[in-house]
């Protein structure tokens, strides 16, 4: 990926609502070569998605999430593909990896409660003929998600003007 | 007690900043923007801080030797090396100082005396003039201007110089206008400097924080190292203004003197902030600081262009992290618009005068401040300007 996309990947993930025309300045080129290169990394699915993220602690329909270790055994010729495949398709799935180590995949699940993640587990994930074992764990609280701290920071602590 | 006062410290004039500040603090309006600081929005980044938490754990809370430690001496020795091909011995030509403000203090001390002329290029920082005046020097403002993008030139130096002249105040990038001097522009200073046997205090501690071109150290220039003192520190390519890190590199005769001197009125530096500064120069911590100054650039570029779209004249900064715009279009004095603008507008930047001859007309604002900021910051200027225009 040439340097632009790079630069450009780099400051959107901060701020997606940055225009083009900003980042085009800030990067000293054209506006139109940000404008196609966005478009380029849209199209290429580099650039998936413009979401927001939010800290749902402070929401008062909280929800509970937990993530998943999940044991299986991998289909002839597919791998775990199949599997995974059958997994994320459910809304509930917020995430899954392929795994190095002890276990296969981990999957992120996200439910209105505990009740409705544990009958997730039991009555969908389990039951698929592949999955051997499967371990829950739920997530209490989240300090930080892909590089964005949730606690709030005192503000700016700096003298207004100084020399 | 105004009565008991010695005459230099009633001599010397209250800050222009500081003065600004108690307005702009008084008003307690929150929604200020303040494009007044002189300091990063970063805070030190966290493996630096940890490493001083760590020695704090680990009961490092002793004096240092005077000089500071010696594997931070080495360790600056070495930067200065790999980053601007300056070769200093740790053990006689450095010492770390509380702040680059205790360097240039100490230096103005171990040099200056009652009559000799200190040249001073202005705009320019406001410490050197009034320590000079501590000291019974005499500084003499050399003014630079908006279209020689605020470099010093050969002729107006040799025009300052008199046979008193005994010093030369350099530094590039400079606070406030961003300005930077090439080689290829030092070498007639150099000469000059070279011709009237001036020393020169080189005070280089936005020397990371230049864009474009790389820094050129005027200790690095042909024959200029002995007759050089660099003062430099962690304060702004390092994001440590409160830790109070600096360093002074030179002959070991003036560094000898100085330390003297430090000695006596602070012993030595932090302890913990010496650690944290040898933290800050492992692989690590440079990568921080790169990513930290690549941040600045990108914000400079939105910051002078921003200004030009809306009016003011603003000359390209090569450094530092301000932009130096001109209000003269306004007919307003800096202090007028500055005001107005804080009380008006809600934005608060420093009026150029404060920083010497040349200042007037001129108003500056630090761009290390988000993005978000930035852009308000301007529609407010923008804003400003119409009503006014
Ligand atoms: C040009 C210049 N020199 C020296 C200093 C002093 O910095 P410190 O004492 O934090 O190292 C500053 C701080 O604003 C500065 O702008």
């Amino acid at each position: 990926m040439n340097q632009l996309k790079l630069n450009i990947l780099d400051l959107i993930k901060e701020d997606a609502r940055l225009p083009a025309s900003t980042i085009a300045t800030m990067l000293g080129v054209q506006e139109a070569e940000v404008a196609a290169a966005i478009k380029e990394m849209e199209d290429d699915h580099v650039i998936v998605k413009y979401a927001a993220v939010i800290n749902w602690s402070k929401v008062d329909d909280e929800k509970v999430t937990a993530l998943i270790e999940v044991e299986c055994t991998p289909e002839r010729g597919r791998g775990f593909e199949s599997i995974a495949e059958r997994i994320y398709l459910y809304p509930e799935v917020k995430s899954v990896y392929l795994m190095s180590g002890a276990y296969d995949l981990l999957v992120e699940i996200e439910g209105k409660n505990l009740k409705e993640v544990a009958s997730f587990v039991s009555n969908k994930l389990s039951t698929i003929e592949s999955v051997i074992a499967t371990k829950t764990f739920f997530i209490l609280k989240k300090y930080k998600q892909d590089g964005i701290i949730f606690e709030e920071f005192e503000d700016d602590g700096r003298l207004l003007v100084s020399p | 007690m105004q009565d008991y006062l010695a005459s230099h410290a009633r001599a010397i004039p209250p800050s222009g900043i500081r003065r600004f500040f108690d307005l702009v603090s008084n008003s307690k309006d929150k929604d200020i923007i303040s494009l007044g600081v002189g300091e990063p929005d970063f805070v030190t980044p966290w493996r630096v801080r940890d490493a001083a938490v760590y020695s704090l754990e680990k009961g490092k809370t002793q004096y240092t030797p005077n000089a500071g430690m010696p594997e931070l001496r080495e360790a600056i020795g070495q930067y200065l090396n790999d980053q601007f091909q300056l070769d200093y011995d740790p053990a006689k030509e450095i010492i770390v100082t509380v702040g680059g403000s205790e360097g240039i203090d100490l230096a103005l001390r171990a040099l200056v005396e009652p009559g000799d002329e200190i040249l001073v290029p202005e705009p320019c920082y406001i410490s050197y003039s009034p320590i000079t005046s501590l000291g019974g020097g005499i500084p003499v403002g050399i003014e630079t201007f908006a279209k020689d993008n605020f470099k010093l030139t050969a002729e107006s130096l040799r025009a300052a110089i008199t046979p008193r002249s005994k010093l030369l105040v350099l530094c590039y990038p400079s606070n406030p206008t961003g300005a930077v001097m090439t080689y290829e522009e030092m070498l007639p200073i150099a000469k000059v400097v070279e011709e009237h046997d001036l020393i020169v205090i080189s005070d280089e501690i936005y020397a990371e924080l230049s864009y474009g071109t790389k820094h050129v150290s005027f200790a690095s220039l042909p024959g200029m190292k002995d007759r050089t003192l660099l003062v430099s520190g962690f304060s702004k390519a390092f994001a440590m203004t409160g830790w109070r890190m600096g360093y002074a590199c030179g002959h070991p005769d003036l560094i000898g003197a100085m330390l003297k001197i430090h000695q006596y009125t602070v012993m030595c530096a932090p302890i913990m902030a010496q650690v944290a500064a040898l933290e800050s120069l492992t692989p690590n911590g440079l990568e921080e600081k790169d990513r930290m100054i690549e941040s600045y650039n990108q914000r400079r570029r939105l910051v002078v262009q921003g200004f030009r779209e809306i009016g003011l004249a603003c000359h390209e900064p090569q450094g530092a992290f301000y932009a130096f715009p001109s209000i003269q279009s306004t007919g307003m004095t800096s202090e007028e618009f500055a005001q107005r603008l804080v009380l008006e507008a809600k934005v608060a930047a420093v009026p150029g005068h404060v920083f010497g001859k040349g200042g007037e007309g001129f108003l500056r604002c630090c761009y290390a401040t988000s993005v978000s900021q930035l852009t308000e910051a301007l529609d407010r200027i923008g804003n400003f300007l119409q009503k006014i225009g």
